[in-house]
C-alpha cells in the first residue's frame, strides 16, 4: 500500500481527456483524498496534445509530483511525450486499439486495454474515457460504488440509461485491468482515506467565491485565458444577488467601467491576465489619482504579447507593481494557495475601500486553473470594512461649494461620498485637483496632494504580509517564492533538510508595498537567499534585494518553460549552493 | 424643486469666447432642471479634450475621466446606481475615434444613459489636428495637404450599431437642444446626442455660418417620422447627415437593465455585502 501516487491521462484535446481526468478527480476527493492538478493545454480548442496530471495523497500536497506512476493514454503522441516522467516501475495503460507500444520495456510495463472496443460494445464509444477511469481505479484499488453518485450528478439529466451503461463502462474497465494485472494488483493500492467531505476547486473558482464573501455584487470583464473562469463562476451567482457581469467590449472598458461602478458605491471586480492588464494600465492611473476603490485580478500567463497563453509564467510582477504612468499608491497581493486566494479577495476589497486605491490580486496559471483539495473555508472570517465611507446625512456647503473629497488628511485618506448623496457634490478628475476636486496646477497644492495619497500605504494593516516558514534562528538557506511555487518550495525545503542543510522559507504575499520588516530580518539571519520564480529575469529577487539589500547573497532559481516548478528541481539548484 | 440656476457652479470655463460648449453646458443645464432633477441625482461623466471639462462646470457630481472612456465608466455608474440620471459627454475625437469601440458597443448594449457629443470636426485641446468627423481635403495641422480619409456618418453608423435614440442638433439652437436632451434623458436606453458645436479658433471651415447655410430641420421634412429607421437612413443620406432634430426613436426595445436576468430592481448600491452562513455553506458545498 502507498500513500500517495500521480497519475496522468492524455490524448487530444477535444477527446475528453478533461472529462476523464475531472471524473476520476471528483470520485477521489469523495473518498477522502487529497488532491493537485496540473494541467497541459494548448491555444486550440480540437486537436493538439493535451494531459491532465492528478496528485493524489492521503495528507495534503501543494505541487505537482516530479514522476509519474501511472500514465492512461489515448493516444501514442501521449506515451511518446509523457513516457520519460513515469518512474521506473510505473505502469502506461493505453487503448489496444492504436497499438500502443512503450520505448523502454525495463522502465514501465504496458497494458493495452481496449477502452474503444469496450465501450463500443456497451453502446458508444464516447464512454471509452469511462472504461479508462475504471481501469485505473482498479489499480487504486478504489471502491468503484463510488462512481455511483458522481456519474448520476454528471449524466442524470441524459436519463437512467445513459448512467447505467456509463456505470457499467467503468465496471467493465474495472473488471479487464483487474484481470491483466493478476498478482499485480498490489503494487499501487492505495491506503484508504479519511472519507472526509472537502472543497475541490481551483484557484479561479476560489477567487470568484471570494469576491462574492467580500461583497463585489458587480463584474465587468473581457474573456482571456486563465482568467475567464472567475466571469463564468460571477455570471452564474452574482444575479442571485441582485448583481451581473458585462463582457465588455475590451478590457480597457472593463477597467473603466469598473471604476464608474466603484466610484458610484458597489463594490467591483474585473480579472484579467498580461495582455488584458496592460491595457489597463491608463485606467489604473486613473483610479490612482481619483482614488476610486477597484479590485483587479491578473491571472499571470506566459508573456511577452501573447507569448505562451496556456502556459505558467510569474513575470507580471514588475509590470503590476510599477505599471501605469506617474506615481500612484497601489496594492499588489499575491496569494499562494486556493484558500489564501480565497481569503485575500475579501480583503482586496477591504484595502481598496479602505485606502481607495486599485488593489491588484496577482495569481498564476497553475493557481488559477490547478484543481486541488481545500480545507474548509471559515464563514467567521469573513470581513466586511468600508473605511471612510460616508453614511447618514450631510451638512449643507454654503455657496455652491463642494465637499472636501480629497481633503488633505494625516493618514492621507480621505472622507468619500457617492454621488446621489445630497451635499455631497465635488469633482472627480483625472487631472490634479484640490480637495474639492478641481483641477489645480498650483505647486504647493500638487505636492499636498501627492503627499496625501502616496502617504496612505504607509499606514496599511496587512494580516499576513509573508508566510514564514521558520525552523531556525540561524539559517544555511532563505527559500523565497510568491504564488504557486509555494509546495515545490516545501517539498525541496523537506529534502534539504534530510540533507542537514538548515533552510527557512518565506512566500511574499504581499508584494507591493514591500514588506521589508518581515523579509529583512529572514534574509539577515540567513547565509545565503534563493528566491524561485518563473520567470527569466528574476523580478521578486530584484525586488527584495532593491527594499532589502544584501545582494551579495541572494541567488536566483529561475523557470520561464512554460511549466511550474517541480520539487526535485527547486531541490537541485538550492543544492547546488552547497 | 430645482431650476436651471441650481446646475450652475462658479467655475468660470476654460473655453475660448463664442466656443459651441457653451450652450450645450446650458443645455445640459436646462434640460436637467426640466425633467425635475436635484443637482445630486445627476451625474456627468466626461472624457478628455475641450468639452471634457464640461463635467466640472455643471452643478452635480461629475467624473472626468480619461480620454475616450467616458462611456464605459458613465455606464458602469449607472449599472451601480439605476436610480440616478447620467450624462456622459466629450468630443468627437473622444467618442468617434479614440473611443469609437466603447461609442458603437455602448449603443448596441442600451443601457439607460445620455450620450452627448460635441462634435467641432477638429481636435481643439491639441491645437488643431483631423478627426474622424473632418471632411477629405480639409486642412489640419496633422493634413496639411488636406484629409484623405472620408469623415464618418456617424448618424447613420449609430442607426446600423441598433440604436434606440438618435438625435442631432446645433449648439446655436438653445432651444431645440435643450427639448432633445430632455427627451434623451426621459428615453429608456441609451440616447445618442451628436451636437455641432463650432471651434471658432482652430475650425476655420465648419463655422457658425456654415452650420446655418448647410443643417436641414427634421421638422422642416414634411411626413418625417422618427420611428421609422428606413426613412431616417435614407434622409440621413440623402442630406449627408446634416439634419437636426430627432432622427429615430425606438420605444419599444427594453433598457439592458430591463432585460439583464436577476438584475436588481433598486440601486446595486443598496445591496447587502454580506452573504448569510446559509448561502455561504450552499456555496461551499457546490465544490464537495
Amino acid at each position: 500500500m502507498i500513500s500517495q501516487l500521480s497519475w496522468k491521462v492524455g490524448g487530444q484535446q477535444g477527446e475528453g481527456i478533461e472529462s476523464t481526468g475531472e471524473i476520476f478527480s471528483i470520485a477521489l476527493n469523495r473518498l477522502g483524498y487529497y488532491l493537485y492538478g496540473y494541467r497541459h493545454f494548448s491555444s486550440r480548442i480540437k486537436g493538439g496534445h493535451t494531459n491532465n496530471k492528478i496528485r493524489v495523497s492521503t495528507t495534503q500536497v501543494r505541487s505537482i509530483a516530479d514522476d509519474l506512476d501511472i500514465l492512461v493514454a489515448f493516444d501514442q503522441e501521449t506515451i511518446d511525450f509523457n513516457f520519460h516522467e513515469l518512474r521506473q516501475g510505473g505502469i502506461v495503460i493505453a487503448d489496444a486499439k492504436f497499438n500502443p507500444t512503450i520505448p523502454d520495456e525495463s522502465k514501465a510495463t504496458l497494458y493495452a486495454v481496449p477502452f474503444t472496443d469496450i465501450a463500443t460494445e456497451l453502446g458508444t464509444a464516447l464512454m471509452k474515457n469511462m472504461v479508462a477511469v475504471g481501469a485505473s481505479s482498479a489499480v487504486l484499488g478504489l471502491d468503484i460504488s463510488v462512481y455511483e453518485g458522481v456519474v448520476q450528478e454528471i449524466f442524470g439529466r441524459k436519463g437512467e440509461q445513459v448512467v447505467a451503461k456509463n456505470m457499467e463502462a467503468i465496471r467493465a474497465g474495472a473488471q479487464f485491468m483487474r484481470e491483466q494485472l493478476g498478482d499485480n494488483i498490489q503494487l499501487m493500492q492505495l491506503d484508504k482515506a479519511d472519507g472526509k467531505k472537502r472543497m475541490f476547486m481551483i484557484g479561479n473558482d476560489a477567487i470568484a467565491l471570494g469576491a462574492l464573501a467580500g461583497g463585489a455584487r458587480f463584474m465587468a470583464a473581457y474573456p482571456i485565458t486563465p482568467a475567464s473562469e472567475i466571469m463564468e463562476y460571477l455570471i452564474k451567482k452574482l444575479p442571485q444577488f441582485g448583481g451581473t457581469v458585462i463582457q465588455t467590449e475590451d478590457e480597457i472598458a472593463a477597467c473603466t467601467m469598473a471604476i464608474g461602478a466603484n466610484y458610484a458605491g458597489v463594490r467591483t471586480l474585473t480579472a484579467s491576465a498580461g495582455p488584458g492588464l496592460s491595457l489597463m494600465m491608463e485606467a489604473i492611473g486613473l483610479a490612482g489619482i481619483t482614488e476610486t476603490p477597484i479590485v483587479i485580478v491578473d491571472t499571470q500567463r506566459g508573456g511577452p504579447s501573447t507569448g505562451l497563453p496556456t502556459k505558467q509564467e510569474q513575470s507580471d510582477l514588475m509590470a503590476m507593481i510599477y505599471g501605469t504612468h506617474g506615481e500612484i499608491p497601489k496594492v499588489v497581493m499575491a496569494p499562494s494557495t486556493v484558500q489564501e486566494a480565497f481569503y485575500d479577495m475579501v480583503e482586496a476589497f477591504n484595502i481598496a475601500e479602505e485606502y481607495q486605491c486599485p488593489v491588484i490580486v496577482l495569481t498564476d496559471l497553475q493557481l488559477s486553473l490547478g484543481k486541488q483539495t481545500v480545507e474548509p473555508l471559515e464563514y467567521d472570517k469573513i470581513e466586511i470594512r468600508r473605511g471612510k465611507l460616508v453614511t447618514g446625512e450631510l451638512p449643507e456647503i454654503p455657496d455652491k461649494g463642494c465637499f472636501k473629497r480629497y481633503e488633505v488628511t494625516e493618514d492621507g485618506v480621505s472622507p468619500r461620498v457617492l454621488p446621489g448623496m445630497k451635499n455631497g457634490i465635488h469633482h472627480v478628475t483625472g487631472v490634479e485637483h484640490d480637495e474639492t476636486g478641481r483641477p489645480s496646477e498650483v505647486a504647493a497644492n500638487r505636492i499636498s496632494q501627492m503627499d496625501k495619497r502616496l502617504r496612505k500605504l504607509k499606514h496599511i494593516q496587512f494580516p499576513t504580509p509573508v508566510h514564514k516558514h521558520v525552523k531556525h534562528e540561524e539559517a544555511d538557506l532563505l527559500i523565497v517564492g510568491f504564488n504557486s511555487t509555494r509546495g515545490a518550495i516545501e517539498e525541496a525545503m523537506e529534502r534539504l533538510e534530510r540533507d542537514g542543510i538548515k533552510v527557512n522559507h518565506a512566500h511574499v504575499r504581499l508584494i507591493h508595498p514591500f514588506p521589508t520588516e518581515d523579509m529583512l530580518p529572514l534574509v539577515q539571519s540567513a547565509k545565503k537567499v534563493v528566491v524561485v520564480e518563473n520567470n527569466a529575469t528574476g523580478q521578486l529577487a530584484n525586488i527584495l534585494k532593491m527594499n532589502v539589500g544584501h545582494a551579495e547573497k541572494v541567488f536566483n532559481v529561475l523557470k520561464y518553460d512554460g511549466n511550474p516548478f517541480l520539487p526535485h528541481e527547486v531541490y537541485t539548484k538550492c543544492k547546488e549552493l552547497f | 424643486m430645482a431650476t436651471f440656476k441650481d446646475f450652475r457652479n462658479n467655475i468660470k470655463p476654460n473655453w475660448c469666447p463664442g466656443c459651441g460648449d457653451f450652450s450645450v453646458q446650458a443645455a445640459i443645464q436646462r434640460a436637467a432642471a426640466n425633467v425635475g432633477l436635484e443637482p445630486h441625482e445627476l451625474v456627468v461623466v466626461s472624457g478628455i479634450g475641450c468639452s471634457g471639462r464640461i463635467s466640472g462646470y455643471i452643478n452635480s457630481y461629475g467624473f472626468h475621466g480619461v480620454h475616450g472612456r467616458a462611456l464605459p465608466i458613465a455606464q458602469g455608474v449607472k449599472m451601480a446606481n439605476r436610480d440616478l440620471t447620467v450624462i456622459a459627454a466629450g468630443g468627437d475625437g473622444d467618442g468617434f475615434a479614440i473611443g469609437m469601440g466603447h461609442t458603437i458597443h455602448a449603443i448596441r448594449r442600451n443601457i439607460d444613459i445620455t450620450y452627448i457629443v460635441m462634435d467641432n470636426q477638429i481636435y481643439g485641446l491639441t491645437k488643431g489636428q483631423t478627426s474622424p468627423r473632418s471632411e477629405v481635403g480639409f486642412k489640419t495641422k496633422s493634413t496639411p495637404q488636406g484629409s484623405v480619409e472620408p469623415a464618418l456618418s456617424i448618424m447613420e453608423m449609430a442607426l446600423t450599431a441598433g440604436a434606440t435614440f438618435v438625435a442631432q442638433s446645433f449648439s446655436s439652437d438653445l432651444k431645440e437642444l435643450t427639448q432633445l436632451i430632455e427627451e434623451g434623458m426621459k428615453h429608456k436606453g441609451f440616447s445618442l446626442i451628436n451636437v455641432f458645436s463650432p471651434c471658432v479658433t482652430y475650425n476655420k471651415v465648419n463655422t457658425y455660418d456654415w452650420f446655418k447655410d448647410n443643417l436641414t430641420s427634421l421638422s422642416s421634412i414634411e411626413g418625417y417620422d422618427p420611428s421609422n429607421r428606413e426613412m431616417a437612413m435614407q434622409t440621413l443620406m440623402k442630406h449627408k447627415g446634416l439634419v437636426t432634430g430627432l432622427i429615430y426613436q425606438n420605444k419599444e426595445r427594453k433598457s439592458y437593465q430591463d432585460l439583464v436576468p436577476g438584475y436588481s430592481e433598486k440601486p446595486l448600491t443598496e445591496a447587502d455585502l454580506t452573504i448569510s452562513k446559509e448561502k455561504f455553506d450552499q456555496l461551499v458545498g457546490e465544490f464537495m
